[in-house]
């Protein structure tokens, strides 16, 4: 890991896109996330990072409403996109998630073809006009995710029948293909080989270009590589967050030095 | 020896054998279980298989052949000129065996002894009250043929009764003294035992299929012999279905199966989008405390027996219907399409209602099984929720709710208390759902009631009816497995 290179990067924006206040989240009885605020800037790569089970995919549910499929879950305090409660009643949870992609930490490719998978969000929505601009939007959307060369010969066959890491990129194509602000990643290289991982990689770091981008990833040196900002969660408390280069390579908390360090995890 | 007590000394020996082979397992390595192949008791298992599985199998091949047997060989000996006309040599048969019972339950209640039946003459006693004070009613007098054809009936029965005992008693010994010698430290009696097992699951499923092999081959008997007696042509491309007992029926299958595919297509209709959408609003919409009461509710409802729902055919359903498109209650719609309550559409309306649950506790079990993350995913990417359930969630469930269809289809085709009750009798071929009409249970029903004679082919044709229903639901269920089949192949 080269800590000179991580401290030069430079945070090329203020703005803030996601802001939560005080978030608690309860599976029933289990406090999963406890008391977090934290604000995610646009145009940022913001990376999650903790031990296993300590709440880093819940709370990235939290923020396109994916927890209210859950009967048990009940979040309370308040997460603002653009300024807006998005857990407000007057939201429509269909549109928010239409603004927050997300790509899930198990591949789910739907039971349909390649193509399909891909095209799903674009006709939902009715982003292309006609055949010809929806295989466009696919086949840019298969390459962003580096699995066109891999596919282009058999879009008609099922997405199902990809290997694991073939299907995680392929979620990757389906969730940019729907052109979010905010795109979610759960752990989305984690089947994936090291070329396969570097092309995701700087998809993430172009797509920050339009978009704000969270990642939780199990792995140090990706966290380093891919983002700016990074949050430590430790049994449903954000301990700490900040500039990636700082929680690195200065981190504040004890708990955040020993995970990063390896004692911890 | 009475079977159930061979039974019971075959069990008792099965036992035994267990408790000595793991005896003589452990007597081999002085007790201690570490230096046997296998597990103590795989040795008294395998003593306990090789005493009970040869006998108990020979024992039942023995009971189902010996009868079989016997009745060859006595009704052979039963002269022609016995056996009165338009009747067959099963009658005769039939009387013979009731006597030899008779006599074998006057032994019993110690009316008689064996050695004073055996000697009985039918000319000088009244064979037919001597019976009657034990309990045993005999149709007609008793004649002397019959009584000697009955009494060798007795004597091999009970020949055959302690051959059966000897045999099943040496091969039980036979297997024990045989596998008891095998038990040792090095005997493999885990893999024999295994191999015990896989043959037990075997013969599970091959008896299940031998039945369904037994009933085909009865009914195709019996068809072959009603196409004996009755044009094929007339049955499968004939267009009346006019029986009648003076020799020139017209029975033709296809009115019927006109009759039962009508009445089963709008019970479909009726029960396939109505048990969906149950279906879907149970699993996809209904919160926790709406599914934990209705859907017991369902269950209920596909408890009812159908006679009840026949009841609800012929007294709500039809009036109802009659009172909208009839002049009953002189017609609330003005309406004169319909003249009496039992209709096409009144059976096919309750069949129908009788339908739902059943499509939908299985569509429901289907729809529950498509994993949450491929719904997670598509609510993910901003589909709501019936775009998620159109688009993803039906098509992952289809082969299974195709098959739940089809399943449902078959049900439909084989119902008969309904039709019988809803739908008249009146064999035609009309498109109009208001009008009576019967199906093909239903017939087969009413040739085989009453005072039936197995030789005319009024009679049998139930049995090529029979058949027809069986080839076309096992047509269904084909079709059904074909498309499961298919869908498997196109998204595994
Ligand atoms: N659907 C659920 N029902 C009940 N409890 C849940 C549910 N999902 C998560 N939890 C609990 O919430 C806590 C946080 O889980 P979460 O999935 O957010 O962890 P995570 O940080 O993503 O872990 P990992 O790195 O292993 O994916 C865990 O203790 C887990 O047991
Ligand atoms: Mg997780």
């Amino acid at each position: 890991m080269n800590t000179m290179n991580m401290l030069d990067k430079t945070l090329d924006t203020n703005t803030t896109k996601i802001t939560a206040r005080d978030v608690n989240v309860y599976y029933g009885d289990t406090h999963a996330i406890k008391d977090v605020n934290v604000e995610i800037a646009a145009n940022t790569v913001t990376a999650f990072i903790g031990p296993s089970g300590c709440g880093k995919s819940t709370f990235l549910r939290c923020i396109n409403r994916m927890n209210d499929t859950i009967d048990v879950c009940r979040v309370t305090g308040d997460i603002l996109l653009d300024g807006e409660d998005i857990y407000d009643k007057r939201v429509d949870p269909v549109q928010l998630r239409a603004k927050v992609g997300m790509v899930f930490q198990k591949p789910n490719p739907f039971p349909k073809s390649i193509y399909d998978n891909v095209a799903y969000g674009p006709r939902i929505h009715g982003l292309s006009k006609n055949k010809s601009e929806m295989d466009e939007i696919v086949e840019k959307s298969l390459r962003r995710a580096a699995i066109w060369e891999e596919v282009k010969d058999r879009l008609d066959a099922p997405g199902t029948g990809l290997s694991g890491g073939q299907q995680q990129r392929l979620c990757i194509a389906r969730a940019i293909a729907t052109e979010p602000e905010v795109l979610l990643m759960d752990e989305p290289c984690s089947a994936l080989d090291p070329i396969a991982t570097a092309q995701v990689e700087e998809l993430i770091d172009e797509l920050r270009a339009n978009y704000s981008v969270v990642i939780v990833t199990h792995s140090m040196q990706q966290a380093a590589r891919v983002s700016q900002k990074t949050a430590f969660f430790h049994l449903g408390n954000l301990v700490e967050f900040g500039a990636t280069g700082q929680i690195f390579t200065n981190p504040e908390d004890p708990r955040t030095e020993s995970y990063i360090t390896g004692r911890i995890g | 020896m009475p079977t159930f007590w061979l039974v019971v000394v075959l069990l008792a020996l099965t036992a035994l054998g267990f408790w000595f082979g793991r005896r003589r397992a452990l007597a081999s390595v002085q007790g201690n279980p570490r230096h046997l192949h296998s597990l103590p008791i795989y040795y008294g298992a395998n003593v306990a298989m090789s005493i009970a599985i040869p006998a108990l199998l020979i024992l039942v091949i023995w009971l189902l052949a010996q009868p079989l047997l016997i009745e060859n060989r006595v009704s052979a000996t039963i002269p022609q000129e016995l056996i009165p006309e338009n009747t067959s040599i099963g009658l005769v048969m039939s009387d013979v065996r009731r006597l030899a019972e008779g006599l074998d339950q006057a032994v019993d209640q110690n009316v008689m002894t064996t050695a004073e039946t055996l000697a009985l003459d039918a000319s000088t006693t009244d064979v037919r009250e001597l019976l009657g004070t034990v309990g045993v009613a005999l149709g007609s007098e008793v004649r002397p043929e019959v009584l000697a054809a009955a009494q060798s009936y007795r004597q091999l029965s009970s020949t055959g009764s302690t051959a059966m005992a000897v045999v099943c008693l040496v091969l039980a010994l036979v297997g024990f003294g045989l596998s008891a010698r095998h038990t040792n430290k090095e005997f493999r009696a885990r893999n024999v035992v295994e191999r015990g097992v896989l043959a037990l699951l075997i013969l599970a499923a091959s008896l299940a299929i031998l039945t369904t092999v037994g009933i085909v081959l009865s009914m195709l008997f019996e068809t072959v012999n009603f196409f004996g007696l009755h044009a094929w042509t007339d049955f499968f491309f004939g267009s009346t279905w006019a029986p009648n007992f003076r020799g020139d029926s017209e029975l033709s299958m296809l009115p019927l199966l006109w009759g039962t595919l009508y009445i089963s297509a709008i019970a479909l209709l009726v029960a396939v989008p109505v048990g969906l959408f149950a279906a879907i609003y149970l699993s996809e919409y209904a919160g926790p405390a709406v599914r934990s009461l209705a859907k017991p509710l369902l269950e209920i409802l596909a408890g009812i027996p159908t006679i009840v729902y026949g009841l609800f055919a012929l007294l709500t359903v039809g009036p109802l219907l009659l009172n909208l498109f009839g002049q009953g209650e002189n017609g609330i719609l003005g309406l004169s399409w319909m003249t009496g309550a039992t209709s096409v559409l009144t059976a096919g309306v309750v069949m129908g209602i009788m339908l739902i649950p059943f499509v939908s506790s299985l569509s429901d079990d289907i729809i529950n099984a498509v994993p949450q993350s491929l719904r997670d995913g598509s609510l993910g990417l901003g589909a709501t929720r019936s775009e998620t359930i159109r688009q993803v969630v039906l098509p992952a469930a289809l082969p299974g709710i195709v098959g739940a269809i089809l399943l449902a289809a078959s049900r439909a085709i084989g119902e008969t208390m309904i039709v019988v009750m809803g739908a008249g009798a009146i064999a035609k071929f009309s498109a109009n759902p208001f009008e009576s009409m019967t199906t093909i249970t239903t017939r087969v029903v009413s040739q085989l009631t009453g005072d039936t004679d197995f030789a005319s082919p009024e009679t049998l044709v139930a049995f090529a009816l029979g058949l027809s229903l069986f080839v076309l639901t096992l047509g269904l269920n084909v079709l059904a497995l074909y498309i499961v089949r298919k869908y498997r192949e196109q998204y595994d």
